[in-house]
Formats: C-alpha cells, structure tokens, sequence
C-alpha cells in the first residue's frame, strides 16, 4: 500500500530523558481513508502525532507526505504540507463568532472586511463541499461542544488541509454528537482527505476506521484492517492481556435511604432553570446512574448533592442532615458526614494540579487526622497515605512527590476516586467515572465502584456515556433539560429506550414501548 | 501541547538563574554607568563594599533587609492565595500608626517586656485590619484588590499626614512628628546588645527587629506548607475550584491571607518606629511596600529565597546610598534605576537566560516531561 500512502513514517524514536516514548515506530496512513490509532493513555499515541505535526523533533526516523521525505520542524511546516490537527481541548475563542474565529492567524490584511467576505465565502463552499453546516455569525461560547468541534474541524479545512489528525476528538462529545462527527468523517473521507483518528476507546476504532494501528508502550503492536478485528481482540492487543469488558455483579440489595432530594431547583444567575422539580432516592448498597446527554443539568445537580452550590428551592436530606434554602451547606460539612464526590472534572475540581501527588491525595481532607495533629500537617503521614492509595488503586508511576499534573489522565482518576473511596463513606457521587481513561483502568475504576457498593455505599453516578450507565447502575434515571424524565430499572434499561429518554421524548419504558 | 523544554536541575533553578538575572542587569547597569561618564568597576567596587565593606555597613545592610523580609513575605503570602497585593506600602504605614498609637498611649505604666509585645501586635492589627478593607470589598463585593490595594495606599498616607500634623504631632513641635517614645519602647540596637556580650561594633540601625524578620519567615513556611489552613489557602491561590470543591469558603480565606499579608507588612512599622526613629514620624514606610513586590518576586514567593532577595535589595539599598555619597554623578535615582533593572531582568525577564542555561546544563537529557 505504500504507493496510495499519504503519510509514511519510518523508524521514528523519541526520548525523553529516561522516558523512551516512542519506539521506533514505522507506519502508513492510506490516502482518502479513516486510519485509527489505539492504545491506552501513555502509549505514545499523542508523541507520535506531536511529531507528525511538528511539535516536537523525533530523534531518529523520518517522515514521508506522499512519498517524499519532508522536515517538521514546526507546526508551519505541517500546515505547509497540508496537515491540520484538530486538538483534544478546543483551541477557539469564545466571544468570537464562528467566522472571527476561523480566521484568526489567517485574517488576509490589514482590514479585516476583506478577508472575512473571502471567509464567508470559503466557509459556504466548505459546508456545500462537506455538509458542516454552521452559523457563521453565531458565537464560539453560544455553540454546543459538538458545533464548538465543526468549527475547529472546518478552521483546519480553511487552512487547505487534506490530511485531518483528531486527537481524541469524542471525549468531550456525547454519544448523539459522537455519531455526527463520524457522519461528517465519512463525507470528508468520500471528498479525498485523509483522516488520523486517535483515540483509546474501541467502539468508536470500529464504528469509524477502515484501518488500525495499536500501540502499546511507545511501539506499534499490531496493524488490522477495521472489517478484520474484533474489540476484544483490539483490547487484549492495547493492553497486553485478556480484558473483560463486561462487569459480572449481584444483584443489589438496596437498604435505607442516605440521600432524598425532593423538589430540587436552581434558577442561574442568568435567571435560568437549570433545574427543575428533582426528587430522587439514594439508598445504602445500590448504584444509581444518572444518563443523560452533556449539559442538561447533571453538573449543577452534583453541585448541589456534594454542597458546593445550594439549590434555589426544594430541599436534600443527606445521612440525617437535612439541607435547603435556611440550612445551607458546606462541603466541608458534606464530607463529614460521610459524603465523597468525585468531582465531573477532576482537573478543574478535583486536584491541584501544581500539588504534589501527595498533597491532592489529601484535597479535603487536610484538617483531619491522621494528616493533621496539632494543627500541624504531618507530612510523613501524608506521604504514606498516598502511596497506600497508589498501591490499592495502582496508580502509576507509583511517587507521591510527583506533581499530580504528570500523571496520565487514568492515573489523575484513579488517585482521585482513591482519594473519596479510601474513607469508606456512606454516600458515593461520582461524575464521569472514566472520561479519559482508558480501557485497563475502566475495568478497574468499575470493579470498585460495584465493590464500595457492595459494602453498602450509596452510590451515584452521573455519566454521559450510555454503556457506562448500563453496566454500573441497579437504577437508571434520565435527565434531559433540569428534569428527570423518568426512572428505568437496569434489567428493563436498553439503548434505545433510554436514547429516547434523553432526546426528551417524554416518559419511562412504558410511554417508549408503545411509541 | 507546547514545545518540549527540558527542565533545568533544581539546583540550577534555584541559585544558577536568578544569579545569571542579576548579572545580566549589572552589565546593563554596567553601560549605564559608563554612559554618564563614570567608571562601572570602580562603581561596583564602591557599592559591594558600601554594602558590606564594614561593620557599620553590614549593620545598615541588615537594617534595610529586615524591611524587605517583612513586605516581601507579605507579598508572598498573598501571591500563594492568588491574590495580588500592592498595598504593603499603606499596610506598613498603618501598622506604624497601630504601633505609634499603643506606645503612646501605654510607655509610661507598661515595662518593656510587655510595651514592645503589645506594640508588636497593634502593629500587626492594624497592618491587618488596613488590609482586611481590601480583602473584603474583593471578598464580598467583587472589587479587584489590585485596585483596591493600591487606592488605599493613597488613603493611608493622606490620613497618616492628616494625623501627624493635627492630632499626633508633639506639642510645640514645628515638624510633624510625635513625642519621643519612652525607652521601655525601645527595640535594642544590635550593636547595644553585642556591646554587651563583649562584641564591639560600630553604630548602625540594626536592632533586634531582624530577629522578629527570622521568625516571620519560619512562621510563614511552616503556615503555608505545614498546616492545613496553608494547605487551603495554597489550593486557593492555585485553583478556586478545587478548593470550594474541598470544603473552602473563599471569602473567608480571602480574609485570612490578606489579613496575614497586611499584619507582616505592618511590622515594617516596629523595626522603623521602636526600632530607630523612636517617635512616630511621616513617610517612614519609604517605599519597602512596592519593593516587597519584588522581593516576593524574585524570592520565589519562597521564605529562604525571600531572605536572599532582601539580603540583596538590603545591600543595594545600603551600597547605592554611599555609591551616590562617593560619586556626583551617579545620584539617588540612579540607585533606584540598578534596582529598576534587577527587578526588571529578574522578576519580568526572569525567563530569558532559561533556554541558554538548558543548553549549557542539560544537553541532550533531561527529567521527565510525557504525555
């Protein structure tokens, strides 16, 4: 294939320091096809394409675009051979419309009048040309995180790219979005360019590649064309041995109820309901999950249950202690009482990112013993903690004096979730247990959430991914728009019905099984 | 994703960069010095042993240092909770007035051991409460403290001059300086003291002030890394939303580590009042607020590297006034313009000599640095 290949890399290597983090890697991209690139965080998949875009300098190996060997010294020089990445984090500026922003770097003068008719024009022919359809005078900060994605996608395709790198391009998105981009990947593929797809989740290697590339600690690992392979088989290549990725559990045996929230509201400052009208039950030993697509409420809901936010009516009883709009809360106060919350976003929320590990390891709990006697912190003491919790929760590398921002985005979860389990608490939130972790730890991060449950912990989850959902929770109760739309017991729940739920086609399974 | 940058050695980070800063801004000065027509050597010659070349310069030298601690730290402290406090300058001069204010009101019916203790702490409180003003209006109201600091800066030198000119000036004095304060609200002199167990040395301004600067920096370190309202406050200055997360008010912390903040520039006040002038006076704070800033800059917002910027800022401050003294033609300004510059190479341009230094120190290899 190497005739058709729109990208060939040979022998690549890239060190740093001690941390060899490619090997050696030698591939090929196809021409006017999806290639995917798997492996788990900390593979080397995002070194590579680094390298690809000229980020960083390999330092051995080279790099063909069509067949000839080029120099990436800089991203320029990638833009220059008409590769376009589209980043993880969007690189957009809110208060910008679409067309501002797509001409940001490229405004063509010293007016700006000009080269946005030119843009406006090019952006039209774009969204002919590949059905990316957005409004070109509409604000970056009023788009959905979907739309937010065809900008970025389409500010590459200004730039005259035909070769696309995504960079885990679904971790922001929900399922529904996550299906359109790849509709919009199959029309870019039919109109000739070239697609890199980066990513650590498998469905999505299935759902979209013709062609995949696994890596495992720097190396390439196995090379499949999509029709051939089987997730399981892309698993156990990723992470090197068998993975189970169905969860095996009892049945719950739910006991008293440690959370009720009846009537819960929030009205924002902008005076709009986020929340409407929430009652739900949360009892010892049970997992319930909340589904739902991204931003229909689920942030502020958990804002309110762990204490950070009061809501503005209806009131929340948690282990005894009841929580409305005269008995404010804390959570501080939350926490004592036996509440642990993982936070949606844990490097926004849930750890400090200039902290050691060992500090964030102790977030929330600093003022209590056996971290803190005497008003003094005991730093010994913390740093054993940590590494017990690095050891139970195999958290990798194993340094409690490593800054928490060098660990891997599974290892950031997995000392977090450590963190909020190791008390033992009686009531469990947890938000997007697994966004951005990859499949070894998924396993893992599950196993233990059923175990906490199992030991007679009050479980809640709240995930925008559906199969998480179906897999952890004994209840599934659906949000869409502040409200809940109904509650599906998990052994009735399926996609589709659910999937309904969350469009906001009203009712539980019975108004869904006559539809 | 940015570009890889091999990180320099802790030990390179710590003493090789910032020495690298200074010298690049004494080269500048260098020039500047040889511009208006006077000999850069024999200069420096003149500012190093202004500095330290004698017993009673050191002794100066000290003096000016224990100044720079105190606004340094109380930079410092309020940089970890991410706020930026410009108002050290207000702070110290409040806090002299609390000090000025006890000593005045309570020298005649309290010894000494219990005179400088109370003044001590009125000059923390009211360095704290000037500062508490600031950190509410951001706490509460949303007002910027950049602003607020600075604007009560103002304030506070307007109500000292009011002060000292219609209520606090001695009576039939022609110059607007308080009574003398008795002498059980005397700081000792340091060469008092040492004369006293046998060590002679010559008269200078260093009292035992600098021992209460050497407790601040111990006292800040072990708040900020070793106890948990440090540990908030370090997660507030770092990320707001981890800290609400885990259980901090904001405002409250706010509160605190600007009230910290102006409590220890407040002691600017005890080493200039009890220390040296003995009486309240005008204008004493002098600038040390603004230069806490860089300090605190240059120090790393660190108490080790805090004493070290002071040490150097105290030698600068002492060497330059004989330099102007030996020199005509370099003046007082020109002074402040040597420490305009090494503010300017080590606080803005701190960075530049980084990536010569990595290319130097660490070729090739370096710590970690993956994703």
């Amino acid at each position: 294939m190497g005739a058709e290949a729109a990208i060939e890399l040979l022998g690549i290597d890239k060190s740093f320091g001690s941390v060899h983090a490619v090997r050696g890697v030698s591939l090929a991209i196809g021409k006017g096809a999806i290639t995917g690139i798997v492996g788990e965080n900390g593979a080397g998949k995002s070194t590579l394409m680094s390298i690809l875009y000229g980020l960083y300098r390999a330092d051995a190996g080279e790099i063909r675009i069509d067949g000839k060997a080029v120099r990436m010294d800089s991203p320029h020089d990638a833009i220059a051979h008409g590769i376009g990445m589209v980043h993880q984090h969007f690189m957009l500026v809110d208060t910008f419309t679409v067309l501002e922003n797509l001409i940001l770097g490229a405004e063509g003068g010293a007016l700006l009048a000009g080269g946005l008719a030119a843009a406006r024009a090019e952006l039209e022919r774009l969204a002919r040309e590949y059905g990316l359809s957005v409004d070109p005078d509409a604000k970056v900060a009023d788009l959905s995180v979907g739309e937010q994605q065809r900008v970025e996608i389409l500010k590459v395709l200004f730039r005259g790219a035909r070769i696309l790198i995504l960079d885990e391009p679904s971790a922001v998105l929900t399922p529904q979005e996550t299906d359109q981009l790849f509709r919009i990947l199959a029309t870019l593929r039919e109109r000739g360019v070239t697609i890199v797809l980066i990513t650590h989740k498998l469905r999505e290697i299935m759902a979209a590649t013709d062609q995949v590339y696994v890596m495992r600690q720097g190396a390439i690992v196995a090379d499949r064309c999509t029709a051939e392979t089987s997730p399981e088989e892309l698993a156990e290549l990723m992470v090197g041995r068998k993975v189970r990725l169905q969860l095996d559990k009892v049945v719950a045996r739910p006991g008293e109820v440690l959370l009720a929230a009846e009537h819960l509201s929030l009205v924002d400052r902008r005076g709009v309901r986020v929340l409407d009208d929430v009652s739900l039950e949360l009892r010892a030993g049970e997992v319930v999950g909340i589904a739902g697509v991204s931003g229909n409420g689920q942030t502020e809901l958990l804002q309110i249950l762990s204490g950070i936010r009061p809501p503005t009516g209806g009131s929340l009883t948690i282990c005894g202690r009841v929580v409305d709009g005269h008995h404010p809360s804390d959570p501080a106060e939350m926490r004592a009482l036996g509440l642990a919350h993982v936070p949606e976003d844990r490097l926004r929320q849930g750890m400090v990112a200039a902290f050691q590990a060992a500090e964030t390891a102790i977030l929330g709990y600093q003022a209590e013993p056996p971290f803190c006697r005497n008003y003094l912190i005991d730093a010994p003491a913390v740093g054993r903690h940590c590494a017990s919790l690095m050891e139970r929760f195999d958290v990798r590398p194993r340094t409690p004096g490593l800054l928490s921002s060098s660990f891997s985005g599974g290892n950031q979860q997995k000392l977090v979730l450590a963190r909020e389990m190791a008390r033992e608490p009686r009531v469990l939130l947890v938000g997007q247990p697994t966004r951005g972790v990859d499949i070894g730890a998924i396993e893992f991060i599950h196993r233990e959430l059923v175990k906490a449950r199992d030991r007679g912990c009050a479980v809640l989850v709240v995930s925008v991914e559906l199969d998480e959902i179906l897999a952890l929770s004994d209840r599934i109760l659906v949000m869409f728009a502040g409200r809940l739309m109904g509650e599906v017991a998990a052994a009735d729940a399926d996609e589709r019905t659910l999937g309904l739920m969350m469009a906001g086609a009203h009712g539980g399974p019975k108004a869904a099984a006559g539809a | 994703m940015s570009v890889p940058r091999r990180p320099l050695p802790a030990w390179a980070e710590i003493a090789v960069l910032p020495l690298v800063n200074i010298a690049l801004a004494f080269l500048v000065v260098g020039v500047i010095v040889r511009v208006i027509g006077a000999d850069p050597l024999q200069a420096l010659k003149l500012l190093v042993v202004g500095a330290i070349g004698s017993s009673e310069s050191i002794g100066y030298t000290l003096y000016y240092t224990t100044n720079f601690v105190f606004t340094g730290l109380a930079v410092a402290v309020a940089f970890h909770a991410g706020l930026f406090n410009i108002g050290g300058e207000g702070q110290a001069y409040i806090g002299g007035l609390g000090c000025g204010l006890a000593v005045l009101a309570l020298d005649r019916f309290l010894p000494a051991p219990l005179m400088i203790p109370l003044a001590i702490l009125a000059a923390a409180l009211f360095g704290a409460a000037w500062a508490a003003v600031p950190a509410w209006l951001q706490a509460w109201r949303g007002s910027h403290i950049v602003i607020t600091t600075i604007m009560f800066n103002f304030l506070a030198a307007a109500l000292m001059v009011y002060l000292m000119v219609n209520v606090l000036i001695a009576p039939g004095s022609m110059t607007p300086q308080s009574r003398g304060f008795a002498a059980s609200a005397s700081i000792p002199a340091m060469h008092d003291v040492l004369a006293a167990i046998g060590i002679r040395v010559a008269p200078s301004a260093l009292n035992l002030s600098i021992l209460l600067a050497v407790l601040c920096c111990f006292g800040v370190w072990l708040f900020l890394w070793h106890t948990p309202w440090g540990y908030a406050l370090r997660t507030m200055g770092h990320n707001a939303d981890a800290a609400v997360y885990a259980g901090t008010n904001l405002r409250h912390m706010t509160m605190l580590a600007m009230c910290l903040s102006g409590a220890l520039a407040g002691f600017v006040g005890v080493n200039e009042l009890m220390g040296v002038h003995h009486r309240l006076v005008l204008d004493f704070p002098a600038g040390y607020g603004f230069a806490g800033i860089a300090v605190a800059l240059m120090g790393r917002s660190h108490p080790l590297g805090i004493v070290l910027a002071a040490l150097l800022f105290g030698a600068l401050q002492q060497g330059g006034a004989e330099l102007a003294f030996e020199i005509p033609t370099i003046t007082r300004e020109m002074v402040v313009v040597i420490q305009g510059l090494i503010i300017l190479f080590s606080g803005a341009l701190v960075n530049m000599p980084r990536p010569w230094l990595q290319l130097i120190l660490s070729p090739r290899r370096g710590g970690e640095g993956v994703k």
